[in-house]
C-alpha cells in the first residue's frame, strides 16, 4: 500500500509533523522560560513561591501517571511521599542516624527509598477496591508523619530538623531555584516519554478498560509496579528539594491539605494530560499567595474547589480546552474496509496447528454454563458458535482467553494446554479477541486505542522509554505505522486522530478489531462483532472476517446473525444451556431439526 | 491496667462499630461508600457540646436536636456529593466528592467551633453497674442501634424495601419501589446514627474538629474486616479494634499503637479483601 495515502488519512504529511511537535512544545517552553526569566526581577519572594511550584511538580509529574493516567486514587501518597523524601534527605545530611553525607547522596537515598516505599503503599491497589486503597493511602500518610513526631532521635519529634544545603552554585537563593527549576524540567520530560509511549497506553488501558487491556497482554501488576517506582523515585527526591527550599521541617508541615492540592493539580488539569496538570500546579501553589486573606479557609477552598471540579468538569481544563473534539464529525461516514491491506498486516501461515476444546465443563454456583463442550479453530477458518441467549457461547470464550477456569476438560493450542486464569498470556502467543460491549478508552484517540493491541509488540525497555533512546523511538514509529495499517485495513484511518468517545457503536467493533489484527494473531475470537451494524456493515464486515480468515488466521465467531454465520463459516458449533445441540457446516445445520426447533425457528 | 483496656476498648470499639453501621447504611442503598461518615462523628460530639454547654438545652433534647442536624448533614451528602457522581460509578469520583465534603465540614468546624478540643457535658451523673458514663454510653447506643436496625431491616415494610434496594438495585426499582427517596431516607439514617456515634463516645473523643480522621479510619476498620454490609460483622470488628487498639495503646504507646492497628488491618485486608465475614466477589468479564 501507498504510504502517502496512508499519511495523507491521518491529516499529517510529513511537513507537518514537526510542526505539530513544535505546538505541542510551546507551551512548556513558554513555562519554563518564564519561569528562567524571574530572577531578572530579584523577588525573592516569588522566587520561593516558583520554586515550591517547581518541586511541587516533580513530585506530580510522577504521581500523574498513577492518577491521571493509571486512575489509582491514591490520595494519600502524595504528601506520604513528599514527607518520606524530606526526612530521608534531611536526617541524612544533619547526620542524625548516620555520619553526614552529601546533600546530593542524601538526595539520590531519598529518590531510591522513596521508590521502595511508593510501591509498598501502591500495590495494594491490585487486591483493594477504589475506596479501600484510598482510605489505606491516607492511612500511610499519617503513619508517616506520627513516626516522625515519635522517632525524635533521629527526626527531632515535633521540634523538627534542618533541611539540606546544596554547596557551590546552588547555595544561593536563585541558584537552587534552577536547580529545581531544571529538576522540574527532567521530570516533565521524563514523565511525557512514559505518558506517550506504549507504557503510558496501557495505563489508560488499565484506567478504562482493564479487560481488554489484559486481552492485549498488558500486565497490570508490572505496569503498577513500574509506575509507583518511577513516581516515588521523583516524589522522593520532590521531598528533598522541598526540604531545603522550607530550610526547616517539622511534621506539621505535611498535612493531608497537601495531598489533596496535588490531586486537584491532577484533576483540573485533566487525566491522561501532561500539561495541564503542570499548568494547574503551578496556578495552585500561587492561589493561596495572592488570596493572602484567605489564608485560614485555604483548605476549606481546596476541597470545594475538588467538589466543584468532580461534579461540574470531570474531565478538567484539558477537556475544556480540547477545541479540536468540539468541531463537528463528518455526518453519514461510512466504513470502507481494504482487505488488500491485510496481507501486508498479517503474516501468512503462522499458526502450527489448531486450538482445541476438549470436554470443558464451567460452572458458576450450581449452574453449569458449559457442560461438557468440545470445539476446535483451525487456522485459515471460520468457526461460527451460535445458540440462544444464555447459552454459553461468551463464557466459552473467556475460557479460551483466558478470564474463566474451566472446572475439568482442557483448552489446548497446538496440543499444549493454555494456562487459565492468566488472560494477559493470551496476546503474546497470538490470541486476540473482541468484545461484546466495545471495550475501549474514550478519551484517547482512535490511533492510541489500536496502538494498545500492539503493546506487546514493544521491545524496548522501561528504562529505554523514560529516556527516549532510539530503539524505543524506533519501535514507537512502527507502532504508529502499522496501527495505521490496522486502521486503513478495517476502514477507520479517516478517523484517527479522532477522540474514541466520539465514534458510532459500529466504528467501535471495526475500531476492536483493528486493535486485535495489531498482534498479527494466529487465532481471533469475535464476540458478536456485527450486533449493531446495519445491514450493508455486515456485509462489509462478513468480507472483512473472511480475508482475514484467508490469511491463515482462525477465526471463532460468536454471533446472533445466523445469515453472517451460514455466509462465512467453515464450521458452525450451536450451544444449547451449555450442551452442544449440533456440529456441522452450515449446510448441516441449517437441515438439523433440532437446530430450528431449538434456535432457528420453521 | 487490664480494666481501662477493657472499659477504653469496648467504648471505643462500640463507636467505631457504629460509624462503621453508618457507612454500610449509606453504602447499601447507594454502592457508595462515603468519607462524610467521620464527619458526622466529630459532628456528633461538636453539637452535643454546643447544643447543651453552650446553648444550654436539656440532654434529651440535645441529643435529638445533635441527632437531626446530622440526619441534615446525611441528606446534604447524598444531594451534594453521592447523587451527581452516581452515575459514574466505575470512576470513583465519589471518593473525591465525599471527602472534599468532609474536609469542607471539617475546616469550618475548625473556623467556627475551635481548633482545640472542648469538653463534652456530662448528662447522666449515674454510673451504670459502677461504670461511668462515657464508657457505658457508647456501648448501649451501639446495642440500641444494632438491635433496632435488626427490627427495622426484618419487621418492616421500609426496612425490608431497604434490602431490596441493597440486594438489587434494578430489580427493586422494576418493582416499583421509589429508590430514589429510599436512599434520601437511608443518608437521613446513617446521618443519626453518625452522629450518635459521636455524641455517645463525646466524653472519651471531646468535642474536636480533628476527630474526623481517627472516626474515618477506625470507622472503617470495621466495615472492610467485617465485610461490606454486615452490622454484625462490623459489631465484632469494631469491639475487636478497640480493645485491640487500646491494650496497644497502654502498652507500646500512642504512636505505635496506630502503626500497629495500621499494620495488622492491612495485612488482614490483602489476605481476605472481601472481610472476614463475606465471600470473595465473581469477576464479570
Amino acid at each position: 500500500m501507498s504510504q502517502v495515502m496512508l499519511r495523507d488519512s491521518a491529516n499529517e504529511t510529513p511537513r507537518q509533523a514537526p510542526l505539530r511537535f513544535v505546538r505541542k512544545l510551546a507551551p512548556f517552553v513558554g513555562l519554563f522560560g518564564l519561569a528562567c526569566l524571574l530572577p531578572l526581577t530579584d523577588n525573592a519572594y516569588f522566587g520561593l513561591i516558583i520554586g515550591r511550584a517547581a518541586v511541587y511538580w516533580v513530585l506530580v509529574s510522577g504521581l500523574n501517571l498513577v492518577v491521571g493516567f493509571a486512575g489509582q486514587i491514591a490520595i494519600g501518597w502524595g504528601v506520604a511521599l513528599l514527607a518520606l523524601g524530606a526526612y530521608v534527605t534531611s536526617v541524612l545530611t544533619a547526620g542524625t542516624a548516620f555520619a553526614p553525607v552529601s546533600p546530593y547522596l542524601a538526595l539520590a537515598a531519598a529518590g531510591v527509598i522513596g521508590a521502595i516505599a511508593s510501591v509498598i503503599i501502591g500495590l495494594p491497589a491490585l487486591r483493594l477496591r477504589a475506596f479501600y486503597f484510598a482510605v489505606t493511602t491516607i492511612g500511610f500518610a499519617t503513619i508517616v508523619t506520627q513516626i516522625a513526631m515519635a522517632w525524635q532521635s533521629v527526626t527531632g519529634g515535633g521540634i523538627g530538623v534542618v533541611g539540606p544545603t546544596f554547596g557551590g552554585v546552588f547555595s544561593t537563593t536563585w541558584g537552587f531555584y534552577y536547580f529545581c527549576l531544571a529538576a522540574a524540567a527532567l521530570c516533565t520530560w521524563l514523565s511525557a516519554n512514559i505518558g506517550s509511549s506504549r507504557f503510558g497506553r496501557a495505563l489508560l488501558a488499565i484506567r478504562d478498560a482493564e479487560v481488554a487491556a489484559e486481552a492485549s497482554g498488558i500486565s497490570k501488576p508490572v505496569m503498577l509496579t513500574l509506575i509507583f517506582l518511577f513516581a516515588g523515585a521523583v516524589g522522593g527526591v520532590s521531598g528533598g528539594l522541598f526540604a531545603s527550599l522550607q530550610t526547616y521541617i517539622t511534621p506539621d508541615a505535611f498535612t493531608i491539605d497537601l495531598s489533596i492540592l496535588f490531586f486537584i493539580a491532577i484533576l483540573i488539569g485533566g487525566r491522561g494530560s501532561i500539561i495541564g496538570p503542570l499548568f494547574s500546579t503551578v496556578l495552585l501553589t500561587l492561589l493561596p499567595e495572592v488570596a493572602a486573606p484567605l489564608a485560614a479557609w485555604a483548605t476549606f477552598l481546596y476541597a470545594a474547589l475538588l467538589l466543584a471540579i468532580v461534579l461540574l468538569v470531570p474531565g478538567g481544563f484539558a477537556n475544556l480546552f480540547d477545541f479540536k473534539s468540539r468541531k463537528p464529525l463528518e455526518t453519514g461516514r461510512i466504513i470502507r474496509p481494504n482487505e488488500e491491506i491485510l496481507p501486508g498486516l498479517l503474516s501468512a501461515a503462522k499458526a502450527r496447528g489448531p486450538i482445541d476444546i476438549e470436554n470443558v465443563v464451567l460452572s458458576f454456583g450450581g449452574v453449569r454454563a458449559i457442560d461438557g463442550l468440545s470445539l476446535a479453530i483451525t487456522p485459515g477458518e471460520v468457526h461460527g458458535l451460535i445458540g440462544p441467549n444464555g447459552s454459553g457461547k461468551t463464557t466459552v470464550l473467556n475460557a479460551i482467553s483466558g478470564y474463566y477456569r474451566p472446572d475439568s476438560g482442557t483448552v489446548r493450542l497446538h496440543g499444549a494446554a493454555l494456562p487459565s486464569g492468566a488472560p494477559q498470556t493470551r496476546a503474546g502467543i497470538g490470541i486476540a479477541r473482541t468484545f461484546q460491549n466495545p471495550r475501549i478508552v474514550g478519551e484517547a484517540s482512535v490511533l492510541a486505542n489500536v496502538m494498545i493491541g500492539g503493546t506487546v509488540l514493544g521491545k524496548s525497555t522501561f528504562i529505554e522509554t523514560v529516556l527516549s533512546l532510539g530503539r524505543y523511538r524506533r519501535e514507537e514509529r512502527e507502532l504508529r505505522e502499522r496501527a495505521m495499517l490496522a486502521l486503513a485495513a478495517v476502514g477507520l484511518e479517516r478517523l484517527a486522530d479522532v477522540r474514541t468517545d466520539r465514534l458510532q457503536h459500529s466504528e467501535l467493533r471495526f475500531l476492536e478489531i483493528a486493535r486485535a489484527l495489531m498482534l498479527d494473531p494466529a487465532f481471533l475470537l469475535l464476540d458478536e462483532p456485527a450486533a449493531g451494524l446495519a445491514g450493508d456493515e455486515i456485509q462489509l464486515l462478513g468480507a472483512l472476517i473472511t480475508a482475514i480468515s484467508r490469511t491463515g488466521v482462525g477465526v471463532l465467531l460468536i454471533e446472533h446473525h445466523t445469515d453472517l454465520v451460514f455466509d462465512i463459516c467453515e464450521q458452525v458449533t450451536v450451544l444449547n444451556l451449555g450442551r452442544t445441540l449440533a456440529k456441522g457446516t452450515p449446510a448441516e445445520i441449517m437441515a438439523h431439526q433440532d437446530v430450528i426447533d431449538a434456535y432457528l425457528g420453521g | 491496667m487490664i480494666e481501662s483496656i477493657i472499659s477504653y476498648g469496648l467504648a471505643m470499639g462500640a463507636a467505631y462499630a457504629l460509624i462503621a453501621v453508618a457507612y454500610n447504611v449509606m453504602f447499601s442503598t447507594s454502592r457508595v461508600f462515603s468519607f462524610t461518615a467521620g464527619a458526622l462523628g466529630m459532628l456528633g460530639g461538636v453539637c452535643g457540646a454546643l447544643f447543651i454547654d453552650r446553648l444550654g438545652l436539656p440532654g434529651v433534647v440535645g441529643l435529638l436536636a445533635t441527632l437531626a442536624f446530622c440526619a441534615v448533614v446525611g441528606v446534604v451528602t447524598e444531594f451534594v456529593a453521592v447523587r451527581p457522581v452516581l452515575r459514574s460509578l466505575d470512576q470513583h469520583l465519589y471518593v473525591l466528592s465525599t471527602l472534599a465534603l468532609c474536609l469542607m465540614i471539617q475546616q469550618f468546624t475548625a473556623i467556627e467551633w475551635s481548633t482545640v478540643p472542648q469538653p463534652f457535658p456530662q448528662l447522666i451523673p449515674v454510673d451504670l453497674l459502677g461504670i461511668r458514663e462515657r464508657f457505658w454510653m457508647p456501648v448501649v447506643a451501639c446495642v440500641l442501634v444494632v438491635g433496632g436496625l435488626e427490627l427495622l431491616y426484618r419487621h418492616s415494610m421500609i426496612g425490608r424495601a431497604f434490602l431490596a434496594i441493597a440486594e438489587d438495585n434494578f430489580a427493586a426499582r422494576a418493582l416499583g419501589l421509589p429508590e430514589r427517596g429510599l436512599r434520601v431516607a437511608s443518608y437521613a439514617l446513617a446521618g443519626a446514627i453518625g452522629g450518635l456515634a459521636g455524641f455517645a463516645s463525646g466524653g472519651i473523643m471531646l468535642a474536636f474538629f480533628a476527630n474526623v480522621s481517627p472516626f474515618n479510619f477506625y470507622g472503617f476498620i470495621p466495615v472492610a474486616l467485617g465485610s461490606i454490609g454486615n452490622n454484625r460483622g462490623a459489631i465484632v470488628a469494631g469491639i475487636a479494634l478497640g480493645l485491640f487498639q487500646q491494650a496497644a495503646n497502654f502498652l507500646v504507646g500512642g504512636v505505635f499503637s496506630s502503626v500497629a492497628v495500621f499494620s495488622v488491618f492491612i495485612v488482614a485486608l490483602l489476605i481476605v479483601p472481601q472481610g472476614l465475614f463475606g465471600a470473595p466477589p465473581a469477576r464479570r468479564v
